[in-house]
């Protein structure tokens, strides 16, 4: 028996009919991970893993025990896991061990999960292509050539290539959803405040949310049932509970954007796209044409707000309370020193367009304007869902790219999220599930977005889809 | 274009070190981007004003205040915190004098 290539439900299944244990099923993983040459993980966590099977056999001995149980499972490298080192893929947390659990990953100890380890990202979740984190890049597992995506590329690529069932991820411009898309499996971005942010590395902090990453949609469902909800340590979080939603594409309503078919888009991914919006009408599903007009300003807007967060959140890695630290002549040189060296590229990138558009003279131009325009985005959205269920799109313009392809131009990167940034602004949630593959066995993602906290209505519709796509 | 004194300026307000190749990169970067972010001159205002709409989620934005209380931590955490400091004593982070 394979035991690398099992759902969560599967896995459930033997474990409860003593097909395998835990222990098996984690070892089984872990020899994978160690075979690999994606890159997929940074920090392996062997003893922790196997020490948290040893107690989940226990558990399931006793017959009253969770989906989630004894599953073992890769966590984003930004994500913090007590006593596991947390890097998020950057050089000036290179070293920074985790004082304390993330509400995501106690929610998940709670349920007797199994970590494997720490998931390879983009340098601190900025970036699109998996290329640049301080521990080398990820590879695509469909072709070792090409980008899996980011940021949540280890995430992703762990979970297509059977090292991982399942794995968390977080997604602040498409960084669940677009490697997902590259990938081929299943990766859901839920609404601004369905799952706590306490413990994650911030990025920017209006857009930043935890999601599942999965084979399969039921196995998404599942993991975000465990891991939403309010909690005290995330004033942004709300009172959620997720409740399954018995519906069909019969009837339903579908909007399509148009904005999202225009140029940009290659004709290989529009034909996939399209073929799985046909299948969705076959079933019963009424195709409506929408428009988001503000579609085309989302990008610049997203790169306004989103540095100008990170401007100000990545001011705490200052040297003087954890991280890298330079030696100086004085605090300021302290300062200068350690960001300069601890802060890759991008990361240095964004903080100066933030700091710029922050910065007095420029703040009226840059910052209030990109808020204005994400007003505009979000009334955008809003109308769309007084008249449809959901909005069907694809998650990228194009395939994954090769390696090194875009990595010296900025504005090509960025274009890489423009269908995946704009539900972002609007705090919306969005999945991405695979729709088809190109000639060349490239896989292309369908993207369903939906209302606030309308998760069960993705979700339920997604897995209607899977069906017509497989 | 931006000057090179102006990404310098920003560098100094950002407390990052940049090297002389680094701030010519940055300052064609930097430009490339910025003249991007001109589309958003011609996009409309919005009819609401930005300060007093919804939170992103649509949940009305009330200001979330809490108690001011010391919630239980684990025992441990302080230790671990602690232990992250690049440089202490007594218990207290040592920092380089401010003057």
């Amino acid at each position: 028996m394979n035991l690398t290539n099992l759902t969560i439900k599967q896995a459930h299944q033997g474990l409860k009919n003593g097909d395998f244990t835990s222990v098996d099923l984690t070892k089984a993983y872990l020899e994978k991970i160690k075979k690999s040459d994606l890159n997929t993980f940074i920090t392996v966590a062997e003893e922790l893993a196997l020490q948290q099977a040893e107690e989940a056999d226990k558990k399931i001995k006793t017959g009253d025990f969770g989906m989630l149980c004894g599953i073992p499972c890769a966590i984003k490298d930004n994500i913090l896991i007590k006593d596991i080192k947390c890097t998020a893929a950057s050089k000036i947390l290179e070293n920074y061990v985790a004082p304390y659990d993330a509400t995501v990953i106690a929610r998940l100890k709670a349920e007797g999960a199994v970590f494997l380890g720490k998931a390879n990202l983009d340098d601190s979740a900025m970036g699109a292509s998996g290329e640049t984190s301080v521990f080398g890049a990820t590879k695509n597992p469909h072709d070792k050539t090409r980008v899996p995506g980011g940021t949540s590329s280890g995430s992703v690529a762990a979970v297509t290539a059977g090292e991982s069932i399942y794995a968390l991820g977080s997604d602040t411009g498409g960084s669940i959803r677009q490697p997902a898309s590259f990938c081929g499996i299943v990766g859901f971005s839920p609404t601004y405040g369905a799952v706590s942010r306490y413990g994650l590395v911030a990025h920017a902090s209006s857009l930043d949310q935890i999601g599942p990453i999965a084979k399969n949609v039921e196995d998404c469902k599942i993991v975000f049932e465990a891991i939403s909800g309010k909690d005290k340590m995330d004033a942004t979080s709300v009172d959620y509970k997720f409740e399954e939603l018995k519906i069909n594409l019969e009837g339903l309503k579908i909007g399509v954007p148009k904005e999202y078919f225009a140029k940009g888009l290659e004709p290989e991914v529009e034909k996939i796209i399209r073929n799985a919006i046909k299948k969705a009408e076959s079933a019963g599903a009424k195709i409506i044409e929408i428009s988001l007009p503000s579609t085309e300003y989302a990008l610049a807007c997203y790169y306004i707000i989103g540095p100008s967060e990170i401007s100000a959140n990545l001011a705490r890695l200052d040297g003087i309370k954890y991280g890298l630290s330079e030696k100086g002549r004085d605090l300021l040189d302290v300062y200068l020193k350690s960001k300069g060296h601890g802060f890759g590229t991008e990361i240095k990138r964004r903080i100066m367009l933030g700091t710029y558009s922050l910065s007095s003279g420029y703040y009226d131009a840059y910052y209030k304007k990109a808020q204005e325009v994400r007003q505009l985005v979000r009334q955008d959205f809003s109308k769309a869902f007084e008249k449809v269920d959901l909005l069907f799109c694809p998650v990228s313009p194009f395939p994954a790219f090769k390696l090194g392809e875009k990595l010296d131009d900025p504005l090509l990167m960025y274009l890489a999220d423009i269908y995946t940034i704009p539900l972002k602004l609007a705090g919306l949630p969005g999945l991405s599930m695979p729709a088809g593959k190109t000639e060349a066995g490239l896989p292309v993602g369908l993207q369903i977005i939906g209302n606030h906290f309308e998760e069960n209505k993705i979700l339920a519709i997604a897995q209607e889809m899977e069906k017509k796509l497989t | 274009m931006i000057s090179k004194k102006e990404v310098e300026k920003i560098a100094k307000l950002a407390r990052l070190e940049l090297t002389e190749q680094e701030t010519e990169k940055m300052q064609k970067d930097l430009s490339e981007i910025l003249d991007y972010f001109d589309l958003l001159k011609s996009a409309p205002k919005p009819k609401a004003n930005y300060s007093n709409i919804p939170r992103n989620n649509g949940i009305a934005n009330l200001n979330a205040t809490r108690t001011d209380e010391v919630l239980p931590r684990n025992a441990g955490t302080v230790d671990r915190l602690m232990a992250g400091f690049p440089d202490k004593k007594d218990g207290y982070i040592k920092v380089k004098a401010v003057l």
